[in-house]
């Protein structure tokens, strides 16, 4: 498997995508704060969580007696540089507006 | 529900990592050397005296000046400053870091920057380089090098500078050439 295609079965799990949210509202959490979020054994999030860390998106650090998760956002902004034109990026970031405006209750 | 209250609470780190294609020795150049690390990311050339104590200074680039210029800004010359507080080349190089050019990060206290290169033994070639940015206590440097303000025309960040380094190292030439 090359890094790309580590990435993309990595994002490609609900789970693993919303370990990822939890980790950019707040990095450096620990396993149980990460499993407390999750309707899942706590062997069920680790393996969610090796399959990160292997893509490179999540980099666990110890701290002490802790292990703490940060998300690294380099491999998804490789993809962005590697797969996203400069030009369609422009119509897509218009697109991507456009759609939380419509989108947006208030 | 959330039970980590301990002092880890007030700690804000960002910790971002790439994979390159080259030795230590060129990736640490790329780092610390001006005429490297103008060539990527904001482009604006950084001073290292390579010595713990030594100071660190980026001055502005041409373009920044140019932008500058003609928008009618004020441009100081230092951008960013700092201080070598760790050395080990080519391997590990730990400072300080603070940003001149906005007044919301300038007023805030100094980050504390670690840029580690390590080799992989199963897979020769390619180095793993690890930054670490300790931006506690500052939100506002958080932000911009978290890549949050990016749509706004403030780059995006570590993960964008990083993307573009790997680029220029591997390729010699990186996104804006």
């Amino acid at each position: 498997m090359t890094d790309d295609d580590r990435v993309f079965k990595a994002l490609a799990d609900p789970t693993r995508r919303f370990l990822l949210d939890l980790l950019f509202a707040r990095e450096g959490r620990t396993l149980t704060e990460l499993e407390s979020e999750l309707e899942m054994s706590r062997f069920g999030v680790m393996k969610h969580l090796k399959v990160l860390e292997e893509a490179g998106l999540v980099i666990a650090r110890r701290s002490g007696r802790e292990k703490l998760h940060f998300l690294n956002p380099v491999p998804i902004r490789l993809i962005h540089d590697r797969w996203i034109d400069k030009y369609t990026e422009r119509h897509v970031t218009a697109l991507v507006d456009l759609k939380n405006q419509l989108e947006d209750p208030s | 529900m959330s039970t980590n209250t301990d002092t880890l609470a007030d700690v804000t780190t960002q910790v971002y990592r790439v994979y390159i294609k080259a030795t230590p020795q060129k990736i640490w150049d790329a780092i610390t050397e001006p005429e490297w690390n103008a060539r990527y990311g904001y482009g604006a050339p950084g001073l290292y005296d390579l010595r713990p104590g030594g100071a660190y200074t980026s001055t502005a680039s041409d373009e920044m000046r140019k932008y500058a210029a003609e928008n009618g800004l004020p441009m100081q010359d230092v951008i960013a400053d700092g201080q070598v507080l760790e050395i080990d080349p080519p391997r590990k190089l730990v400072q300080t870091w603070r940003l001149l050019m906005d007044e919301s990060t300038a007023k805030e206290p100094f980050s504390k920057l670690t840029y580690e290169i390590s080799e992989l033994p199963a897979q020769p070639g390619v180095c793993r380089l690890t930054v670490t940015h300790d931006v506690t206590g500052a939100p506002a440097t958080g932000a911009l090098t978290g890549g949050e303000l990016e749509e706004s025309g403030a780059g995006g960040g570590w993960a964008w500078v990083l993307s573009d380094l790997k680029t220029l190292v591997e390729t010699g030439s990186a996104f804006s050439s």
